[in-house]
């Protein structure tokens, strides 16, 4: 049987993390091809409803990330952005999801390699949880 | 990545009409292959899978608009920097993670609607934040390229810090003659209109027409401007408790040196300046850059003018960059200045008894302590920022680095500018500088601030929120997340509902995602946008 490879959804801020993204393409850093990046205006634009969606459309582990709180384009999305994760947290725990598989990041522009660290972390942590508990496959009678 | 195979993907999902595969879609033939597209298929949306948005879709985006297809149904889906770039040993994977990406990026634009750009005059008038020589250089810039400047200036005069100094380096000239031909040019220009001991108590509004409430004296005005250049400088560090501040007369910081030097005041024979006293410390890292330059300049003017006197300079590392300052250094030690470096970690002590006597230092050269006379003791100590830093940095919404000086939106695509737009900086607002470079900033932020004024209007982008009002319960807590206070609570018919002012929308959507009612979106990224992306992340 092929080895478990897990979903990522990733909501990047397109100022900070998605730009590091970038760097870590322009850079050449390797990352496993897991995640697949969203790009959203700022990281305090993350509705929860989206990372609930992202979970029911079969991924196995979200992460937001955007920028630091103290350069954010937008003067303090990162600390918004932190409110709603928190209510986040409470929320994906009470769907019975493993705390590993929501994620909150800062990832300045110039931190291609994190981003990519990051990712390598989700997806090994990922493998050993294996999928999402509650994916459903498409077309099953539920 | 295997393109041809992903093209052919691409082919098969649902409302694809055409999919071609370009070496460089960037390029003229990529373009030209845009625009004929468009129009030979009459397509309605146009989806580009290649580098990143970042950079390149300004470009599409024109492209589709040349082809007569609105640019806001344009759609970029990033397979390079963010797939084939970073998983090239996973050649089979990464074709399918490009498959995925383009699938969700076409869930996407098959819900993109067209977006018009609303067109906001530029009132052509400049408010600059700071009489001093920097401020009155950006006000004179833009004045003489006929616009209007309201010059506001806190203190009882224009000139800053400027008054206080003696004579400056790397020319010799007196301070007072560069800063009083400024003010005086100031005086005879008839767009300037300066407003002495006022300070600026509230801004509102947005790029093009801000609404600036003076207090001049405890009397409110109002004023309208385009543009807004901050200028208010910074200011020296007292050392409290350090070296005997505060405790010997005859300890005093350079700047207290150059107005007894300025009034005549000043006698000594055996002077021992102190470097980098309060700067580059683990509570204050950053150096100040011209102190170096202040005490190698003072030091140099003491010996030319008493020949009899012994002046040494302590210092840990000395910063004298540029051919001007390099020079100028040499010739104060030809003058006589004796440097002596320091080392942090045993710092120089200051000796007396009711006035410092004489200091004593470890000489890193000769291994051991030695005693220097001494009859004033200069410490030489930091710019730091001004304490109503914060204060203006929240009014006019823009950030402030981590040791408290403003913080331009980029340090080398944007300088000189914040992103709130509309809004520019220069000088040691922004970071300890000297006047030189100080003046050079001011012309920067003046040719800045001049292109929306000279070009009269804006267009900012339509990525902005919209309230649905039906849905909108009035609560108020999207007028709570707006950092840009774009959004504004109307009672219409009896009920309260959040209205966006969308010249001051910055697009950020915290907004919508706060939005318990989900009443607001933000267009090119609502919510049903974001959500057919992610439900298409498995086929």
């Amino acid at each position: 049987m092929a080895e478990f490879e897990p979903q990522i959804i990733a909501f990047c801020c397109n100022w900070c993390t998605y730009a590091a993204a970038d760097l870590a393409g322009t850079s050449r850093v390797h990352y496993p091809p897991n995640v697949k990046i969203v790009r959203v205006m700022c990281s305090g634009m993350v509705n929860p409803i989206y990372v609930l969606k992202a979970f029911e459309s079969g991924a196995d582990g979200v992460l937001v990330a955007g920028c630091n709180l103290v350069d954010c384009y937008y003067l303090d999305g990162p600390v918004k952005c932190d409110a709603m994760f928190a209510i986040l947290k409470k929320l994906v725990h009470i769907l019975g999801l493993e705390d590993e598989r929501l994620r909150r990041e800062m990832i300045s522009a110039s931190e291609g390699v994190v981003f990519a660290r990051v990712v390598e972390e989700m997806v090994e942590g990922l493998k050993k949880l294996g999928p999402a508990p509650f994916k459903v496959k498409k077309g099953a009678v539920v | 990545m295997n393109v041809p195979e992903v093209v052919e993907y691409v082919k098969g999902l649902p409302d694809i009409v055409h999919a071609e595969r370009n070496l460089f879609t960037c390029s003229e033939e990529g373009i030209s292959a845009i625009k004929k597209g468009i129009k030979g298929h009459n397509l309605n949306r146009v989806i580009v899978a290649s580098c990143t948005p970042r950079t390149h879709e300004p470009l599409f985006r024109a492209a589709c608009e040349e082809a007569g297809l609105n640019k806001y149904l344009f759609e970029f889906v990033n397979i390079r920097d963010q797939c084939s770039w970073v998983h090239m040993r996973e050649p089979e994977k990464a074709t399918q993670k490009a498959k995925d990406l383009i699938r969700m990026g076409v869930a996407k634009a098959r819900l993109l609607e067209p977006l018009e750009e609303v067109e906001t005059p530029v009132i052509p008038s400049c408010m600059v934040m700071g009489g001093g020589v920097v401020g009155m250089s950006a006000a004179l810039n833009l004045a003489e390229q006929g616009f209007e400047v309201h010059l506001v200036e806190k203190g009882k005069g224009l000139g800053g810090t400027l008054l206080d100094l003696y004579k400056l380096f790397p020319t010799n000239e007196q301070a007072s003659k560069l800063v009083e031909s400024a003010i005086q040019k100031v005086a005879a220009q008839s767009k300037i209109k300066a407003y002495l001991s006022t300070r600026v108590k509230d801004v509102r509004g947005f790029i093009g027409n801000f609404e600036v409430v003076l207090d001049q004296d405890g009397k409110e005005s109002e004023i309208k401007v385009g543009t807004i250049i901050v200028a208010i400088g910074a200011e020296e560090l007292k050392p409290v408790h350090q070296y005997g501040y505060g405790k010997f007369p005859n300890v005093v910081t350079q700047l207290e040196l150059e107005q007894r030097m300025k009034k005549g005041e000043f006698e000594g024979q055996n002077v021992v300046m102190i470097n980098c006293v309060g700067a580059r410390i683990p509570e204050r890292t950053y150096c100040s850059r011209f102190c170096c330059m202040t005490a190698v300049k003072n030091a140099t003017l003491i010996r030319e003018s008493n020949p009899a006197s012994k002046v040494w300079i302590l210092h840990r590392d000395l910063m004298a960059y540029g051919e001007d300052f390099e020079n100028y250094y040499r010739w104060s030690m030809e003058q006589g200045v004796r440097f002596i470096r320091y080392d942090r970690e045993k710092p120089p002590q200051v000796i007396g008894d009711g006035t410092a006597e004489k200091v004593r230092v470890w000489h890193q050269l000769r291994g051991r302590e030695i005693e220097l006379p001494a009859d004033m003791v200069v410490l030489t100590t930091p710019l730091i920022p001004r304490a109503d830093n914060e204060e203006i940095s929240k009014m006019l919404k823009v950030p402030l680095s981590e040791q408290g000086f403003f913080l331009e939106a980029h340090v080398k695509l944007m300088p000189l500018e914040f992103a709130t737009e509309g809004i520019y900086i220069c000088g040691s607002a922004r970071w300890p500088t000297e006047i030189a470079e100080g003046v050079a900033q001011a012309y920067g932020a003046a040719a800045k601030a001049a292109i929306p004024m000279r070009r009269g209007y804006v267009k900012p982008e339509a990525i902005t929120s919209y309230v649905n009002e039906d849905l909108c319960g009035g609560c108020g807590i999207c007028f709570e997340m707006c950092p840009y206070s774009a959004i504004e609570i109307k009672a219409e018919n009896g009920k309260r509902v959040a209205h966006c002012i969308t010249a001051l929308c910055k697009g950020c959507g915290t907004c919508g995602a706060a939005c318990p009612s989900g009443a607001i979106s933000m267009n090119h990224f609502t919510d049903e946008q974001i959500l057919a992306q992610i439900a298409a992340l498995t086929a």
